[in-house]
């Protein structure tokens, strides 16, 4: 009987250790995939970053870096502003959806998510259609005779050179505008997500306290949600500032980004598989700076994603 | 004594065609200590929402203080509420929990003013030294404490408690019944505590107001609502309760199983069908040739203080409450003083009650109440 006993604990023992292993054995090919398509790729870029195209160790692909200092600027610029912008259109969008029945809420959400079933560069190039000198907001514009009336008020200024477009494409708005549009439900779905999770009853508390509308948004609703809008902000910085497909497309490489930078070390002419790889590393470097400071501001919430 | 606070007046609340309350009206008194008591879904919590300002009523007048508040928004009101999961500001710590009610208030506070009486708030609910605490790093009993301080530091002159110690292991619920008890009469303002649990009634309330199917079935003290309940529903709900149909056949005589017994109640025509409550603990065993009826034993449980046993008269059970031990089987007499009677008349909920055939399961369903309570109400 005891010796039934024993060995009846043993197999449970090892029925346990099955049990572990076989759990974690699920995550085995994902682990696989990690390490194959990006600890290694990781690894390759730091190594290509910090070697000559003859194969020694050298720091020159940074100090040459310094030249592209603008390119620099302007991505980081251009995707915060687009950052900024996402936050302003995507958090009233997120609260009004928030607040309507569970059932309208998926139809909103249905609608936000349509875009992203096109493929994203059939959607930026509609953006172009819309955007040339000759596309279709021009031809509205020229069609109810706006830049007629323009040109009607500079008449007799003999400097002044008639219009017949409005410059659109090719410009940073044209860009910010292609990552708003492209970006905005990264920001609007974290948003709602956050905020219909408030525990109405807390809402209540606010108001039962003395708290007017404007107060419960502001001291209840809006740091609950900032989990939310932190999450927005990775969503939609990490992929705006190393984008080039919207930069290429509606700017028609007039505006350089990181992204069209990078690229062109690798598949341009200016071929250097070494300076593309550095500049990534530094990419990454600031990409990590920023979100981490961005978990700084959201401590005790739950933290953002790290890219 | 104390003058009228808040008067409801028919009020009536639907919720998508299901009648919630059915035209109720209920007079408040200022500080005293009343309890809406009722299973879920008989309208309690939504007495109370109406009173708090989150919901309005479809028809009838709420009053407070003499004037109508049915259009005032919950921030006008001078009522604060305590919510069943607390509903505590999880961005906040303790103290800004407490001072938040103080921080929305124009004119502005003084910084001094404001941690002078989250202090107060602080000492009144035990909770000195934790200002600085994180709420979710509290236990449930401290979250509670917090949302009691959190209430009443605007000073509000009424109370609403919806089931706050829902959530509290029993023995916890018993320190805070006690407590709370203590605040009030502290703070001396008016709770108004809804609870499906008839201990915690009866233990605290000055008033208890007994609600089924969104209606009032009594209003009284809890020794009025113990003693003389005035349906099968009371009787069954506040305590344990057998339940016999009898007649009145004068003043102070009832029939049931065929003889008559002495009884102290009056007042009804003769020969009136009645409801016939004897409480389980006005029993007493006695040896079968004294006894005014004799029955046999067909259940024990031994319950600590007392032995609850189920015995058959005529295939009726009863649930008898003793401190002597009778075997299953046995063959007993009871005798039941004429204090032990409660007649009440004929009601709606006549025959539902008061029958212990299934009394495990009865037992068992009580005591699961206290976690199905959570998600209570419309």
């Amino acid at each position: 009987m005891s010796k039934g006993k024993i060995f009846s604990g043993a197999f449970s023992a090892v029925g346990g250790f099955f049990d572990r292993f076989r759990r974690q054995s699920f995550a085995y090919p994902y682990v696989l995939w990690m390490a194959l398509f990006v600890v290694i790729p990781i690894i390759l870029i730091a190594v290509y970053a910090f070697t000559s195209s003859s194969g020694g160790f050298t720091l020159d692909n940074f100090s040459g870096m310094i030249d592209y200092a603008p390119v620099f600027v302007r991505s980081i610029w251009l995707a915060f502003v687009a950052t900024v912008a996402c936050i302003l259109i995507g958090y009233p969008v997120a609260l009004t959806i928030s607040r309507m029945s569970p059932k309208n809420q998926r139809i909103l959400i249905m609608l936000i998510m349509l875009p992203m079933w096109i493929n994203f560069l059939l959607r930026t190039y509609a953006w172009m259609s819309l955007l040339e000198n000759t596309g279709l907001i021009n031809r509205f514009l020229a069609s109810i005779g706006i830049f007629d009336l323009i040109n009607s008020l500079h008449a007799g200024d003999l400097a002044y050179t008639p219009i017949t477009h409005f410059q659109l494409i090719n410009t940073d708005g044209a860009v910010v505008l292609g990552m708003v549009y492209n970006y905005l439900p990264f920001m609007i779905l974290p948003i709602q997500s956050v905020i219909v999770k408030i525990d109405p009853f807390v809402i209540e508390a606010a108001q039962d306290l003395g708290a007017n509308s404007r107060k419960v948004f502001r001291k209840i609703i809006l740091p609950l949600s900032l989990s939310g809008v932190i999450s927005g902000i990775t969503m939609v910085f990490v992929p705006a500032v190393s984008t080039f497909v919207i930069s290429k497309l509606l700017s028609n490489g007039t505006v350089m980004l990181l992204g069209d930078l990078i690229e062109m070390q690798f598949t341009g002419a200016a071929y250097n598989p070494h300076l593309g790889s550095a500049i990534s590393l530094i990419m990454m470097v600031i990409v990590v700076i920023c979100m981490s400071v961005m978990n700084k501001f959201g401590e005790g919430e739950e933290q953002a994603v790290v890219i | 004594m104390a003058k009228e606070l808040i008067r409801l007046e028919n009020c009536r609340k639907e919720f998508d065609g299901e009648v919630v309350l059915d035209s109720i009206s209920l007079a408040i008194q200022d500080k005293e200590f009343l309890t809406l008591l009722g299973p879920s879904g008989c309208g309690k919590t939504t007495t109370l929402r109406i009173i708090g300002g989150f919901l309005r009523p479809d028809s009838g007048t709420v009053i407070f203080d003499g004037v109508k508040i049915n259009d005032v928004p919950p921030h006008k009101r001078k009522i604060n509420t305590v919510f069943q999961k607390y509903a505590l500001f999880t961005h906040l710590n303790v103290f800004e929990n407490i001072a938040f009610g103080l921080r929305v208030q124009r004119p502005k506070l003084s910084e001094e003013e404001i941690a002078r009486r989250v202090q107060e708030s602080l000492e009144l609910v035990a909770l000195k030294g934790y200002e600085k605490r994180s709420v979710s790093q509290l236990s449930g009993g401290q979250q509670q404490r917090v949302a009691i301080a959190r209430a009443v530091i605007n000073r509000p002159q009424v109370l609403l408690l919806d089931e706050p110690l829902g959530a509290l292991d029993l023995k916890l619920r018993k320190d805070m019944q006690r407590e709370l008890k203590q605040i009030q009469q502290q703070v001396g303002i008016t709770f108004i505590y809804v609870t499906h649990d008839q201990e915690e009634a009866l233990t605290m309330s000055d008033t208890v107001v007994v609600m089924n199917k969104g209606e009032i079935q009594q209003i009284g003290t809890p020794l009025d609502i113990y003693n003389e309940p005035k349906n099968a529903f009371v009787a069954d709900f506040i305590g344990e309760s057998n339940i016999i149909d009898g007649v009145m056949v004068s003043d102070n005589t009832v029939r049931m199983y065929g003889r008559n017994f002495q009884c102290l109640d009056k007042g009804f025509s003769p020969n009136e069908p009645v409801d016939v409550v004897v409480r389980p603990e006005d029993i007493d065993i006695v040896e079968v040739s004294q006894g005014q009826m004799t029955g046999t034993v067909t259940e024990v449980t031994f319950k600590g203080m007392q032995y609850d046993i189920i015995v058959d008269f005529q295939g009726f059970k009863w649930l008898i409450q003793t401190t002597d031990h009778s075997p299953v089987g046995a063959k007993i007499g009871v005798k039941i003083d004429p204090d032990g009677f409660h007649i009440m008349k004929k009601s709606e909920y006549s025959g539902l009650y008061g029958d212990y055939s299934s009394y495990s399961a009865e037992y068992d369903e009580l005591s699961a109440a206290p976690d199905d309570g959570g998600q209570e109400d419309e």
